[in-house]
């Protein structure tokens, strides 16, 4: 067992940060811990590392009962969001400070520093850069050095709390690559927080999505994004068109129009519904290809990389839909602004009124 | 590439063009002059020429009579233990006030600047009435055979007081700017409390605090109002160098006043040098920050 988390809370003044959280995590697992700003998820991770002390509950590491441990004793790793390396040190004095303030007992000689130093910084390709103070280097490059200036003291666990969200899209991505690449190669149970859906979905093995301090479902990125548990989460994870309606005799009621309700849904006499469908799960064509179809126009298009971003306002419906199409469907169909269109909606989810957004 | 050239060429002209008129430029560089004129060069010309008036030996007797000797003595060990006593506390305060969450914290701050607010002669009455001979604590002391009041503690307990916002006041800005951060990264690496104070807090503020025990010092050396009233002016055991200038010419030793006056110009213009230089080492290094 890697790290268990028992009844976590966590109150600052009126607020709950954490709402009674308990989590199993694996030894050796990628997990990420996915919300919106302010859900409580940083708080969690700092508290595992100690910097924040839990009001109830326990933490469990490694089958060591490490709650009420000084961070220094947990023997956790910590990645910052702003990197945090040491301004004045240089780039191997920075990795080599968690060797160098060991007790004289446990401190390695001084060339078994530098091996290991040289070695992490190998690992994350930074070992060019020795002699350069942090202020020197890139965003990007920081970063990697905070990882290897982490993993020098061998955690248990690394906790990385939104350690790519300050740095540009492109660097973002290669990062979160690499991250990924390297912990398949070392293997440290490792947590990672992020608000960035598509980095959670991309890097992690779990996906554990909080909201209001908390847990609203945990899963793989699959499960999590193909069943989400409710509203919040299927919100959350991606672009959405949210229609409010009703749900009557197996009915859903989108605008004027009505489709088949789910099975489990199906039975509902009445109640008031939400109905979701992701851009991408609706079908535009020039010709009516079924009694279901919207009719609709389009009102803007924008470009997404390959894909087409199209608004259109349907007929009875209140609010526009958001559509999303290859590029190549839509050169072929030859759309355009104000062109008619017939929109079909291939999936829906839908939640019945017992959830809130 | 023809259009970095055109960049290249353009930056005059749009400098040109954002500055103020060259009237406006002319007459704020005049007036900042003849106020320089007016209220610092004349004034320490006129020191100096006082100084030397009546010759080079008359100036070394001045500075160099017993009583001015004790009154650069005194002032020299009141500013040794001055400086070290308010980095201390001047460091604790910053600390405390950037690096914890507690109740009154900006209340404290504000306080810090009281003794910048408050007049130092009535800073100097405080300790009086609080530690003076005729105050009930005061008698006690004295009864252990310690003298406050009239006394070197006295001079220095006075300076402290005045001068304990400097560090302070230089520390908090530069620890608020620098967060928490690199303390808690130090923290989950295993370091022990006394170790990140050394090997991160310290280096990050070093240059900040040396710059507020510069001014610090400078401003123990001139201290007078506070000083004034708890040394009694007892000549060759109570006389700060600001107090022995005081006597001197309310005396109409002008010449010797003057002289020693020279003195306290002379630790000032050093001060003002250091502090440049360090100003200059601060801005080289502006990117450790």
């Amino acid at each position: 067992m890697g790290i268990e988390l028992r009844n976590i809370s966590k109150t600052f003044g009126e607020y709950k940060a954490i709402d009674d959280i308990s989590l199993n995590i694996a030894s050796g697992e990628l997990i990420a811990l996915l919300g919106p700003s302010g859900c409580g998820k940083t708080t969690l991770l700092r508290i595992i590392a100690g910097l924040e002390l839990a009001d109830s509950g326990k933490i469990i590491l490694e089958s060591k009962d490490t709650t009420n441990l000084p961070p220094r004793e947990k023997n956790v790793g910590f990645v910052f969001q702003h990197y945090a390396l040491f301004r004045r040190l240089n780039v191997f004095d920075n990795v080599a400070f968690g060797l160098k303030v060991l007790p004289f007992r446990e401190r390695p000689s001084r060339s078994e520093i530098r091996d290991r130093v040289e070695h992490l910084l190998k690992m994350v390709q930074m070992d060019w850069a020795t002699k350069r103070y942090p202020s020197q280097l890139s965003g990007g490059q920081r970063q990697r050095v905070a990882l290897a200036r982490a993993l020098a003291v061998n955690p248990k666990v690394l906790l990385l709390d939104e350690p790519f969200s300050a740095l540009d899209a492109k660097v973002r991505q290669e990062l979160r690559r690499w991250l990924r690449k390297l912990h398949d190669e070392i293997h440290v149970t490792s947590i990672f927080v992020t608000h960035d859906q598509e980095e959670a979905l991309e890097l992690a093995d779990k996906i554990v999505v909080i909201n209001k301090g908390r847990i609203e479902q945990q899963g793989s990125p699959q499960e999590v994004y193909d069943h989400p548990a409710n509203a919040f989460v299927y919100n959350f994870l991606g672009n959405v068109n949210v229609f409010h309606g009703r749900i009557k005799n197996g009915k859903v009621s989108l605008g004027n129009h009505h489709l088949d309700a789910p099975d489990e849904l199906k039975n509902i006499e009445e109640k008031p519904s939400q109905t979701f469908v992701r851009p991408h799960e609706i079908g535009i064509s020039r010709l009516r290809s079924s009694e279901t179809d919207l009719t609709g126009t389009i009102r803007e298009i924008r470009l997404h990389g390959g894909q087409i971003g199209l608004n259109i306002e349907c007929e009875g419906l209140d609010a526009p839909i958001e559509a999303e199409i290859p590029r190549e469907l839509f050169v072929n169909l030859q759309l355009a602004k104000e062109v008619q269109v017939f929109v079909t909606i291939n999936r829906v989810r839908v939640f019945t009124g017992d959830y809130e957004i | 590439m023809p259009i970095i050239q055109k960049a290249k060429s353009k930056p005059p002209v749009a400098k040109k063009r954002v500055s103020d008129p060259i009237s406006i430029q002319i007459l704020l560089i005049g007036l900042t002059l003849l106020f320089f004129i007016g209220f610092v060069f004349v004034p320490l010309g006129l020191i100096f020429s006082q100084a030397f008036q009546k010759g080079w030996s008359f100036y070394l007797d001045a500075i160099s009579e017993p009583y001015a000797i004790e009154a650069v003595k005194l002032t020299l060990l009141t500013v040794a233990i001055v400086v070290p006593v308010n980095a201390v506390f001047g460091v604790a305060a910053a600390w405390a006030i950037t690096k914890f969450n507690f109740k009154g914290k900006t209340a404290l701050k504000s306080l810090l600047d009281l003794p910048f607010a408050v007049s130092p002669v009535i800073a100097g009455l405080i300790f009086v009435l609080l530690v003076g001979s005729r105050t009930p604590f005061g008698s006690w002391l004295g009864e252990l055979g310690i003298k406050i009041i009239f006394s070197t503690p006295g001079i220095v307990i006075a300076t402290i007081f005045v001068t304990f916002p400097f560090i302070a006041r230089e520390l908090i800005p530069l620890m608020e700017a620098q967060g928490r951060d690199e303390e808690e990264a130090a923290l989950t690496l295993g370091a022990k409390g006394w170790q990140i104070f050394g090997k991160i807090t310290l280096p990050n503020i070093r240059w900040g605090l040396l710059y507020g025990m510069i001014l610090c010092g400078a401003r123990s050396i001139g201290e007078f109002g506070a000083v004034s009233v708890v040394s009694g002016h007892i000549r060759g055991q109570t006389n700060t160098i600001p107090l022995h200038v005081e006597i001197l010419y309310s005396e109409y030793n002008f010449t010797a006043s003057f002289a020693v006056a020279s003195l306290l110009v002379f630790l000032a213009l050093l001060t003002v040098i250091v502090k440049s230089g360090m100003e200059k080492h601060f801005q080289k290094n502006s990117f450790h920050l």
